[in-house]
């Protein structure tokens, strides 16, 4: 009588049109695959090529082979992790205190809708103002060193965080407040037991936004302020016309930004995909 | 029962004076936004009626209680627990998931079987089966009087009916007390000891049916095949008096 209680499950046999199926699937990720990395490749070969037969000026587009050697060179010198490990360093406090601190708020925007409705022009105001013109303000009220640096990351990551967050919370559906509010769950436990959960795709969403935006802070930061750091390689190779420099940090930081964005993508399929 | 808003009041119920008694399985039906949800939130305390009072076992109704389990119109079962986690979660939340209620869980699930299910996530599960963890969920804070809001009306038919079928079973063999909230007539009449005819909004009691079938061993479907079924049906059809 209970049969129609069945999970459905895939067949385990494979017949050969599913077969062919997945090999046409594979097929075309692999050609995908290859063809990015051609992409890649022929980039760079095309700019030393065209560097080393004098078709483009290497003083001022530098190429592939002497931002090598610029890096070769630092690393030799024994600065090159010193400066990724300043900017990333600086960038993954300014990202992990721009969430925790805006979820946090978001999550006191929930709990009180007076409040929330109270710091809402605030918040209007805050997010469409251009965080960078506050700089020179966390200059002079913190001093030139890392932590305005951090401040400056946190200043552009923490609005949005809070925008976001708080949409997740609200976005939450009703109905599943009101089952837990049916077992007489009170603000507290909803927020434990449906909001915060229900969140997470949301919280880690934002993650991926905080990453991207901190990295801005913190290389515009170091334009301003820094003795140390990928931001400061860039300014000081543009200000001495060492080209080489410039592009060479940005190579540098091109990886660590993606490097660092994988790391939450990682850190979203650890704590969805249980 | 009054709502305020911004556009005025609305009189969602008026004077709806009814009693259920122990172990009685009552139907509520009545034309969509009559206010039938909003009679099941005040009996489970959820809202505070503006005017009037509800008694359960002679004590008003203040805040929800343990004594009332409340069936939405999903199961609303978290995709981020497990079924077992999600069964918890009424004992959680009322600090009671002792050594002793997870064995009556445990118990429930053997008995319903679902058992071999406990540590799956609600996305692997059959629609009716999810809708059977619900009903434990509900069950394991152990409720006396279960409250269902037009629960199985996000199933498909044919799953609605054994569902259907499947929940009666279970409330009848733990001996529950069930007030159900409805707009589906035949489903009111195959299910209920008593149907309650509510009319368009502000609502008021129109009607109260005693159903009586002759059929050996009543269960949702086999009361479907009553004489007295599709009589029942008229009227309550005329009561609510529909206009297209």
């Amino acid at each position: 009588m209970r049969n129609w209680f069945k999970t459905e499950d895939v067949t385990e046999e494979i017949s050969p049109e599913q077969r062919a199926y997945l090999t046409r699937l594979k097929l075309k990720k692999t050609v995908i695959y290859l063809i990015q990395i051609l992409i890649l490749i022929g980039f760079f070969a095309i700019w030393e090529l065209l560097a080393s037969w004098k078709l483009i000026d290497a003083f001022l587009t530098s190429q592939p082979s002497r931002i090598y050697h610029t890096i070769m060179n630092l690393y030799h010198q024994g600065v090159l992790f010193g400066h990724i490990g300043i900017t990333c360093g600086e960038t993954v406090v300014g990202f992990l205190l721009g969430t925790i601190f805006g979820t946090m708020i978001a999550a006191f925007l929930w709990w009180s809708d007076f409040l929330a409705k109270v710091c809402e022009p605030y918040l209007v105001i805050l997010n469409s103002l251009p965080k960078i013109a506050l700089a020179p303000i966390f200059i002079v009220w913190i001093g030139a060193g890392p932590s305005a640096i951090i401040a400056m990351a946190l200043a552009i990551s923490l609005i949005v965080t809070i925008l976001e967050v708080l949409n997740g919370f609200l976005a939450v559906d009703q109905d599943q407040v009101k089952l837990v509010q049916t077992f007489g769950a009170g603000k507290r436990q909803t927020f434990t037991k449906v909001i915060l959960p229900a969140s997470f795709p949301t919280i880690i969403n934002a993650l991926k936004i905080n990453v991207g935006l901190s990295w801005v802070g913190v290389i515009v930061g170091e334009f301003l302020v820094s003795k140390a750091g990928i931001g400061y390689l860039i300014v000081y190779g543009g200000q001495v016309f060492q080209l080489d420099l410039v592009m060479a940090s940005v190579m540098i930081l091109a990886v660590a930004a993606a490097a660092m964005y994988q790391a939450v993508v990682y850190l979203e399929r650890f704590l969805i995909k249980r | 029962m009054k709502y305020h808003s911004l556009n005025g009041e609305i009189h969602a119920l008026e004077n709806v004076d009814f009693t259920v008694n122990k172990g009685e399985f009552v139907c509520i039906v009545g034309p969509s936004g009559c206010g039938k949800s909003t009679l099941l939130s005040m009996i489970d305390g959820l809202l505070k009626p503006t005017g009037g009072q509800i008694l359960i076992e002679g004590q008003p109704v203040c805040g929800t209680s343990a004594k009332v389990g409340y069936m939405l119109q999903k199961d609303y079962l978290f995709e981020w627990r497990t079924i077992l986690e999600n069964i918890y979660l009424g004992l959680e939340i009322r600090k009671s998931l002792t050594k002793k209620s997870k064995v009556f869980v445990m118990d429930l699930l053997k008995t319903y079987g679902l058992f071999d299910f406990k540590d799956k996530y609600p996305r692997q599960l059959s629609g009716g089966m999810r809708q059977r963890a619900a009903l434990i969920r509900t069950l394991a804070v152990q409720p006396e009087i279960l409250l269902l809001d037009e629960a199985f009306s996000a199933l498909d038919y044919q799953t609605r009916l054994l569902v259907t079928e499947d929940i009666y079973g279970i409330i009848k063999k733990e001996h529950k007390t069930a007030l159900m909230v409805t707009h589906d007539i035949a489903e009111s009449i195959s299910m209920a000891d008593r149907v309650i005819v509510l009319s368009q909004r502000p609502a008021v009691i129109k009607k109260i049916y005693d159903i009586q079938l002759n059929c050996e061993k009543r269960t949702p479907i086999s009361s479907r095949n009553a004489v007295e079924f599709k009589l029942y049906f008229n009227e309550i059809w005329k009561d609510l008096d529909v206009h297209a």
